[in-house]
């Protein structure tokens, strides 16, 4: 049965299509046995007030990027450029972006 | 069935056309597979994110006010909540107070949190698994905090937060409000910020508008803000991630671009051949267009398979330490699968779809050629 490449090329591709398929499969039935946690993490957001997840600790800024401004990035120095790593990665909140737009 | 076995005939042979040059297809399948391989790592880790971040932050405050001063973030008065409260629509306005403490000898950050149940718990804290790591304690040991004047006070860790909350709780210390305020020196009357909640989620925007004309030196962050916030700092054109990617997705364009677009001299009088065998110009094109499909349809597949077990198998090793940054306290948690189909969709369409119709106009053009002239070449 093998003997054609042509075989070889469409079993390669039914185990990668299988393999993509096991893929959502997971990802929908993981999602649906995790939802205990989700409700644990909620949970903490409302009880202790949260703006948001700990991703980045190394600045204030990358740490609770909501409550950051404008000006917070710069506090190390006015003309300081970016400082640390995270702050390169993330781009700024869109509600920052507005109030920009605002003050012209 | 004819067309089918004419289908596999022509496919047999694409392969071993490819198999000829197996070094450069090899490599070429390597590299496209492991572009794949980066942008469904960003696609999935980002939309799982974004999800959760959508999914968890949906409880928080509705409505945070700050006061600026000097163009900072300065603590908030007492006195500025009866202004807020007596504004229509406004159901409950509470004082929140929070800060950041810098441990000098871990050289990490922890974010101090006030909570109501912690009121009468003087002198004991609840620590996230992240603070837990970096200071190696535990339940019911003492953690000494620098206050702002200079002694220690020893706290009792009465709590550590389970590992699996760490993506809201790793850097987290539960603190009372009486030892907040000899912790950091916040007179009484004073809040880090304001927390509101609104009669009519519709009025949200209308209750923060009249807070910024009341006390013009107050900034109101509203929920859908908060919830907006992780869509647009994940979004794949921000930040310079996206740089330093977008220069190697275009390295490889040009690269598989020019592999695809171009025949080589022996893909020419291979054509030729073909022709003069006998071969229709449709054929030859159809040869190629399989070509196409076999490289970038198995490295789609393989790439999006192996960056799904790279985020949520492998806890996204090769983004870690970009991730980390400077952090000393790095919260480690598991991501929870989330599978955008549009977002496949959208990579298979901007992978497979262009390196397969640029294989085709290059065989077209050879294969209109008089078969004669293309092996003279």
């Amino acid at each position: 049965m093998l003997k054609r490449k042509s075989n070889i090329f469409f079993l390669c591709l039914t185990v990668n299509v299988f393999a993509l398929l096991l893929v959502f499969t997971h990802a929908f039935f993981e999602g649906r046995n995790n939802t205990p946690l989700l409700r644990e993490r909620a949970g903490m957001v409302e009880k202790y007030q949260l703006t948001d997840l700990c991703l980045f600790t190394d600045a204030r800024y990358t740490r609770n990027p909501v409550m950051a401004d404008f000006s917070t990035p710069f506090q190390d120095h006015p003309l300081s450029m970016e400082h640390f790593p995270s702050g390169s990665i993330i781009s700024p909140p869109e509600h920052l972006a507005r109030y920009d737009l605002e003050k012209k | 069935m004819i067309w089918i076995e004419k289908q596999r005939n022509i496919i047999d042979f694409a392969l071993s056309s490819l198999l000829r040059r197996r070094g450069k297809n090899l490599a070429l399948l390597a590299v496209y597979t492991v572009i794949v391989f980066i942008l469904a790592s960003i696609f999935f880790f980002t939309s799982s994110i974004k999800k959760e971040a959508s999914l968890v932050l949906k409880n928080s405050p509705e409505i945070v006010v700050q006061k600026v001063t000097g163009g900072r973030h300065d603590m908030i008065p007492v006195r500025y909540i009866p202004f807020i409260e007596k504004l229509p629509g406004v159901r409950a306005v509470k004082g929140r107070l929070w800060g950041y403490y810098y441990e000098p000898t871990t050289g990490a950050n922890y974010t101090l949190v006030v909570t109501d149940d912690y009121r009468d718990k003087v002198g004991t804290i609840a620590i996230g698994s992240g603070v837990s790591r970096t200071l190696n304690t535990q339940k019911g040991e003492l953690v000494p905090f620098k206050a702002y004047d200079g002694p220690y006070i020893s706290f009792e860790v009465t709590e550590v937060f389970s590992p699996e909350s760490e993506l809201v709780s790793s850097d987290l210390v539960v603190i009372s409000e009486d030892d907040f305020r000899a912790l950091f020196g916040i007179a009484k009357g004073y809040y880090t910020d304001l927390t509101l909640q609104v009669r009519n989620a519709k009025e949200m925007a209308t209750v923060a508008d009249k807070i910024k004309r009341l006390l013009p030196d107050t900034r109101p962050i509203l929920r859908e803000e908060i919830l907006r916030t992780y869509d647009a700092i994940f979004d794949w054109r921000g930040g310079l991630l996206v740089f330093i990617l977008a220069g190697a997705v275009l390295a490889f364009a040009i690269f598989a671009w020019d592999k695809a677009s171009s025949l080589s001299a022996e893909e020419r009088r291979e054509i030729g051949i073909l022709k003069a065998v006998g071969w229709e110009t449709s054929e030859v094109i159809t040869m190629k267009s399989w070509e196409g499909i076999v490289i970038s349809l198995s490295s789609f597949l393989m790439g999006v398979v192996f960056a799904y077990i790279h985020i949520f198998f492998a806890s996204y090793i090769f983004f870690e330490p970009v991730l980390k940054g400077w952090s000393v306290l790095y919260p480690h948690f598991r991501l929870i699968p989330y599978v955008d189909p549009y977002q496949i969709a959208a990579l298979f369409f901007l992978t497979v779809v262009p390196y397969t119709a640029a294989t085709i106009i290059p065989s077209w053009k050879a294969a209109i050629v008089d078969p004669d002239e293309v092996m003279r070449l």
